[in-house]
């Protein structure tokens, strides 16, 4: 009872923060502000029993992805927007259309409610590291080493793109 | 826990080509840390591997095999694909040996390794029998493609559309991957066969939120292959980048797109094909109309292109639409078709450029006189692009109308039809300035041996498979009965 | 699990939604990149949700690899808008139209 009052306060938190970053008008405390987003919902990996993501998401997001975000933000000095956009194109009238189009479909999902097929899981055994592990490397061993190239080809990309003299 | 049961000696067999790729693009990257500028060695390692990679996948012609316990399907389908991106690799690579320098960049390692690495990505999008692996096949792709296209990094064009083709490619990636976690939510998996079970024996939570994961994957997709409405970024993207990579960009990574976009169809949800019909009905005579209706205002060469590639995904999307046997194999050839086509029309724009000239209709005037050949050949890509006989082009669109015909569709291919006789407009525009105009300064071709060479087979398959299809089209009927 | 599976879905569309908002809507090129990330998030989340109601691992192997890909994707956008601005000092995407007619 607790925890789900817990998840319900932690939600509001998370979904206030992001409406935030992206109301925002100077970049920085957008950057801030999303690495406060990235803590609530580690909060809320952890109430999922997902420990292992819960620190990734700490380490990967709010530690490496964001402080590169405020890296370039602080390099360039790009920080003030100096208004906000007002006119409201066709193009985007129509994309909004659709966003809420798919938000009345996630909604009448929870309207229908769910067909109890699957037992909800009592016993969490799946979200420690040695489970994920063990995915990773036996049925998962094919994506994973996929998943290595990719960073090689960002490493490769970046190195070769933002260096000034190669 | 026993590690050989996850990785056999058959699964090794099986991504020999994956690892003969990568191998080939670090010995690429060698290259270049021990001796500089060396293009001539890195364009040979590049086209080794690619033509290695092929001969290890060909040998798959005939056997289908699963690998990875059901992450990779090996077949004709995919055989197939992947012989298509090696082809458009190989020309690409080609196309690009000294373009850079000419747009005052210059071509280096990570150039060709990063076409390696694409067509490794294009490569697991049509192998891959599992949502996780298309999802990594297609980001794998995607930034390759980044980098290639913002390649020019003193470039301001190449820059702005690298931007560009960013943050769609990113935000579209978002899409894809909401569907993709949808459609693993409803139904508990993310195998292909293990989702279409699920389908049939009707174990899913819940119907409204699997057509709306099936939406944004097809959403996801759409950005990728750019169809009406999600096309705003290719012209943009297209005219902007290295146009050895837009020869690259708007041939094998749309086949891919398709090729992913099928086999989703046909193994995952084959039953819920038909509730999909309208929907595929829409966008492909949305995209036919708007790509053709804009490609008729464009002065720009490469930009008129993109608007004509956008055309021809709406003409794909009448394949994916009727979705049989005939329907697939009409789909396949005409991607091969259409990637050999806009292969040579980019390759003979990319050899004319030079800085700021040589990409728009008025650059040329008189070309004829000058360089009859190339611009016979030009002319002979721009036909068959419209889809004249005897060209390649024709029978592509004349077996994919016809399958679509069989089906009933007749009011969509006689839209079809219309659009392909608009299209001639913008198609003739570019020879007639090429016959029938004379300017006093022409472009300067520039033309080395081996690019003359594969012009000149690009040109040639292009009249054969106009003329003799049956070999091709058996191929493709093959390929297409996996599924079907 | 701890609260209904619609709720975690329904904070997860919240997300998503408010990310492809501020895509939509924002011109500051690193702004509209944090959205994408917001995007990523909230597929996470649905993921993370999905895989404790399933009690299969599968979903969070996913998330692993989601992760992978923003850090990936990262790197190369931002790499890309470094080089734009040293050629064009903006990261304003009304100001990159040089492609038009």
């Amino acid at each position: 009872m607790t925890l789900s009052l817990l998840f319900y306060i932690i939600s509001t938190l998370t979904i206030g923060s992001a409406l935030l970053v992206v109301l925002n008008r100077n970049a920085v405390y957008s950057a801030v502000l999303l690495v406060f987003t990235f803590f609530n919902l580690s909060i809320l990996y952890l109430l999922l029993e997902a420990y292992f993501l819960a620190v990734l998401e700490i380490i990967i997001y709010a530690g490496a992805i964001m402080v590169l975000f405020l890296f370039v933000i602080m390099l360039f000095n790009v920080g003030k927007e100096q208004v906000l956009p007002k006119i409201m194109s066709f193009q985007r009238a129509v994309s909004l259309f659709l966003l809420v189009i798919f938000f009345t479909g996630v909604s009448l999902f929870t309207i229908q409610g769910v067909q109890d097929l699957h037992q909800p899981a009592g016993s969490a055994s799946i979200g420690n590291v040695t489970a994920i592990g063990e995915a990773l490397f036996s049925k998962y061993l094919f994506p994973f080493e996929i998943a290595s190239i990719l960073l090689l080809v960002a490493l490769i990309g970046t190195v070769y793109l933002a260096k000034r003299k190669i | 826990m026993d590690l050989s049961l996850y990785f056999t000696r058959q699964d090794l067999w099986g991504i020999l080509p994956e690892i003969v790729l990568l191998v080939g693009a670090l010995i690429i990257l060698s290259i270049e840390l021990f001796a500089r500028s060396q293009r001539a060695a890195m364009l040979g390692v590049g086209i080794l591997s690619l033509v290695i990679a092929g001969g290890f996948a060909s040998k798959n012609f005939g056997s289908s095999f699963i690998l990875f316990q059901g992450m990779v399907t090996l077949n004709d389908y995919s055989t197939f694909f992947d012989l298509l991106y090696m082809t458009a690799g190989i020309v690409t690579m080609v196309i690009s040996y000294n373009y850079l320098e000419r747009k005052g960049g210059e071509t280096r390692g990570e150039y060709f390794a990063l076409i390696l690495f694409a067509t490794m990505g294009m490569m697991l999008m049509t192998r891959g029998n599992d949502l996780v692996i298309i999802f990594l096949g297609m980001e794998l792709l995607s930034l390759s493609l980044y980098v290639l296209v913002g390649f020019l990094r003193h470039d301001v064009f190449s820059n702005e559309s690298a931007i560009k083709y960013l943050l769609l490619g990113a935000f579209a990636t978002g899409f894809f991957l909401f569907g993709a976690v949808l459609v693993y939510g409803t139904t508990g998996t993310t195998n292909f066969q293990h989702i279409a079970s699920a389908i049939t024996n009707n174990e899913i939570l819940s119907d409204t939120l699997l057509s709306l994961g099936i939406g944004l994957l097809l959403v996801g997709f759409a950005f990728k292959v750019a169809l009406v409405p999600f096309h705003m970024w290719s012209p943009d993207v297209y005219q902007g980048a290295p146009t050895s990579v837009t020869a690259f960009l708007c041939t094998a990574p749309k086949a891919a797109g398709f090729g992913a976009l099928l086999k989703v169809f046909l193994v995952a949800f084959p039953a819920l094909h038909a509730d999909w019909q309208d929907l595929l009905w829409a966008l492909a005579l949305l995209t036919m109309i708007v790509g053709n209706i804009s490609a008729l205002v464009q002065t720009n060469v490469k930009r008129m292109l993109a608007f004509s590639s956008v055309t021809h995904a709406g003409y794909l999307c009448i394949g994916i639409l009727v979705l049989n046997e005939m329907g697939v194999s009409a789909i396949l050839f005409y991607l091969l078709v259409y990637s050999v086509m806009n292969l040579g029309a980019f390759g003979i724009i990319s050899l004319l450029e030079k800085e700021e000239k040589g990409v728009n209709f008025k650059d040329y005037e008189g070309l004829a006189s000058k360089h009859p050949w190339l611009s016979a050949s030009l002319a002979l890509f721009m036909l068959s692009l419209a889809g004249f006989p005897p060209t390649a082009g024709f029978v592509a669109k004349y077996t994919l109308f016809s399958s679509a015909i069989s089906e009933g569709y007749i009011w969509l291919i006689i839209i079809a039809i219309l659009n392909t006789l608009v299209s001639v407009y913008y198609y003739v525009r570019l020879i007639v300035n090429m016959y029938m105009r004379t300017s006093e300064e022409t472009l300067v071709p520039f033309l080395h041996p081996l690019l003359s060479v594969v012009i000149f087979i690009l040109a040639i398959s292009i009249m054969f498979f106009g003329v003799l299809p049956g070999w091709l089209i058996d191929t493709v009927t093959q390929a297409a009965r996996i599924y079907t | 699990m701890v609260v209904p599976l619609e709720h975690v879905i329904i904070l997860s569309g919240l997300l998503f939604s408010i990310g492809v908002m501020g895509v939509l809507f924002r011109r500051n090129v690193i702004i509209i990149f944090m959205s994408i990330e917001l995007m990523l998030n909230a597929v996470n989340l649905a993921l993370v949700g999905f895989s404790r109601y399933h009690n299969n691992v599968d979903g969070q192997v996913f998330v692993f690899l989601v992760m992978t890909l923003a850090a990936a994707e990262v790197s190369v956008g931002l790499a890309i808008i470094v080089a734009l601005f040293r050629n064009r000092q903006t990261v304003n995407i009304n100001e990159m139209n040089l492609m038009k007619n």
